[in-house]
């Protein structure tokens, strides 16, 4: 009847839903460093899955509490004698193994847990298209709203703190965005993959971008070609669409590394 | 009305007192210099007027509505971040080109707007956070060792900037530096810290003061006198003001 009834149209949108939110995002966890925070954050989702499922709650909103607690856990934690990348190996790999358990128990449901680890982007329906979208505008709006105050605590903590911005609230900012964002990808790449659509895409465009913003929009570009090509790459081949997906998007990668070591040699001479 | 007071204020860092019972003000149009040795509380005590660190104790007054421009002791810019020069100045707030031409030029740091930030030279980088730190039309700029990694003929030029804004803009001024000896010749007054403060007044008096000379040595008087000889035949008209 409609466009939408075609599952490849919902599968395309419900990409390009969460490349539209994931590459801004990302571009703020490559400048701070955060790649294994997103990881992190991803990893608890399973957990939030298995509770959604033996709460009979939603899943978003199960993903986003648990995702969402450890994320302040961490930053709670940091800082008092532990490393930041130790806790959150702790975090990550614990609510990674906490979930897997967690989900063995829940007898009457069949749950598939490789849709989970991995998406399963074909299966996208209306309503998850929805959230996908939704979620996706509410990061953007977010982080559009905070993005020179983001920008200046990214530079400099106390730059931010001379200009009445207070860095730690706009932790928080991201850390939310980055909470929704797994939420909403869970679907798509699962969340195994989803640190990739967060910082491969922004690493690609990095080379060529002078400003924030223009390394924002050509993330947001290079992270839609990955999830257009990747999907038909993976109908014409029959292989799985979210490492498909996540397969171009290092094509690119590549391809952009090897452009700017071409480039820095002109340069130079 | 005095820019910002302080009054007993106590902080502390990590669990250990990093500054006792400070009482301490900056008037309209001053230069106020801090120096004290490493671990003194310098920076500390910065990071408390900008709002960065709660005290344990004591009270920071600003005046309302203070309009801060701040320099910070070094910038790390992270290599995955694409920043011009411009777009640098446009942070937080953004600004017209005219403005950022202006603030650029006062610093002495025009023509580089369309630069890469992690391009810059240490004196470039540092000019233009300068510029950045003049854009909102500041009543106090403080700065944080801001000449760290120059070397004396380019830290001089640097501090004659500053107090040729002074007299341009009215702004008071407050820093920190361990270039003693330069600083010093550029100061109304000296604050002389070392987790309290020891002394404080004209650059002269405190030079003498015993507090300083326990801290200090005796030997920076000599390295004032040996400046002073360097640059009486300086061939930079730029730096003979600084003198």
């Amino acid at each position: 009847m409609s466009l939408l009834d075609s599952f490849l149209v919902r599968a395309t949108l419900a990409g390009l839903g969460v490349a539209l939110a994931a590459a801004p995002l990302g571009c703020f966890v490559v400048w701070r460093r955060m790649a294994y925070f997103g990881d992190a954050t991803a990893h608890a989702a399973i957990l939030g899955v298995a509770l959604s499922l033996a709460l009979s709650i939603n899943i978003l909103a199960g993903v986003l509490a648990v995702a969402l607690i450890m994320a302040l856990m961490v930053t709670t934690l940091s800082g008092r004698g532990y490393a930041m990348d130790t806790l959150l190996g702790v975090a990550a790999h614990s609510a990674l193994a906490f979930g897997l358990v967690a989900v063995s128990f829940l007898q009457g449901v069949r749950v598939d847990l490789m849709a989970y680890l991995f998406g399963d982007i074909l299966s996208v329906g209306r309503v998850d298209l929805a959230m996908i979208w939704g979620g996706s505008v509410a990061v953007l709006a977010l982080v559009g709203w905070r993005w020179q105050a983001l920008l200046t605590a990214t530079l400099n903590p106390d730059l931010a703190y001379a200009a009445g911005i207070n860095p730690k609230r706009e932790e928080m900012v991201l850390t939310i965005a980055l909470a929704l964002v797994v939420a909403v990808a869970i679907k798509v790449v699962g969340v195994l993959l989803i640190g990739a659509m967060l910082i491969i895409p922004a690493a690609t465009a990095r080379p060529f971008a002078s400003t924030p913003e223009r390394m924002a929009i050509m993330a947001t570009g290079i992270a839609a070609l990955a999830v257009l090509g990747g999907l038909q790459a993976s109908l014409i081949y029959d292989t799985p669409a979210g490492p498909s997906i996540v397969s171009l998007a290092a094509v690119l990668f590549a391809l952009s590394a090897l452009a700017r070591a071409a480039l820095g040699r002109r340069t130079r001479r | 009305m005095s820019l910002v007071r302080l009054n007993g204020l106590t902080l502390r860092l990590g669990g250990q007192t990093v500054l006792h019972h400070v009482d301490f003000a900056v008037e309209p149009g001053e230069i106020v210099t801090i120096v004290g040795p490493n671990g003194s509380g310098k920076s500390t005590l910065l990071r408390a007027i900008i709002g960065a660190l709660a005290p344990v104790s004591g009270t920071i007054t600003r005046k309302p509505g203070l309009r801060v421009g701040y320099v910070p002791q070094k910038l790390h810019i992270d290599p995955t971040l694409p920043l011009t020069v411009r777009r640098f100045l446009d942070l937080p707030k953004r600004v017209s080109d005219t403005q950022a031409e202006t603030a650029l030029n006062e610093a002495g740091a025009g023509a580089l707007s369309t630069r890469q930030m992690a391009e810059l030279s240490g004196g470039q980088f540092q000019r233009v956070l300068l510029a950045r730190a003049l854009l909102n039309a500041p009543e106090l700029l403080i700065l944080d060792e801001a000449t760290q990694g120059l070397d004396q003929p380019g830290s001089a030029a640097f501090y004659q900037t500053i107090a040729d804004l002074r007299d341009r803009l009215g702004c008071a001024v407050l820093m920190v530096s361990h270039e003693l000896h330069v600083v010093m010749a550029a100061s109304d007054r000296v604050v002389c810290l070392n987790g309290h403060i020891c002394c404080e007044g004209a650059p002269e008096h405190v030079a003498s003061a015993p507090e300083y000379r326990a801290l200090f040595g005796t030997g920076t008087g000599g390295a004032l006198a040996l400046y002073r000889h360097e640059h009486s035949h300086s061939h930079d008209h730029d730096h003979e003001a600084a003198e």
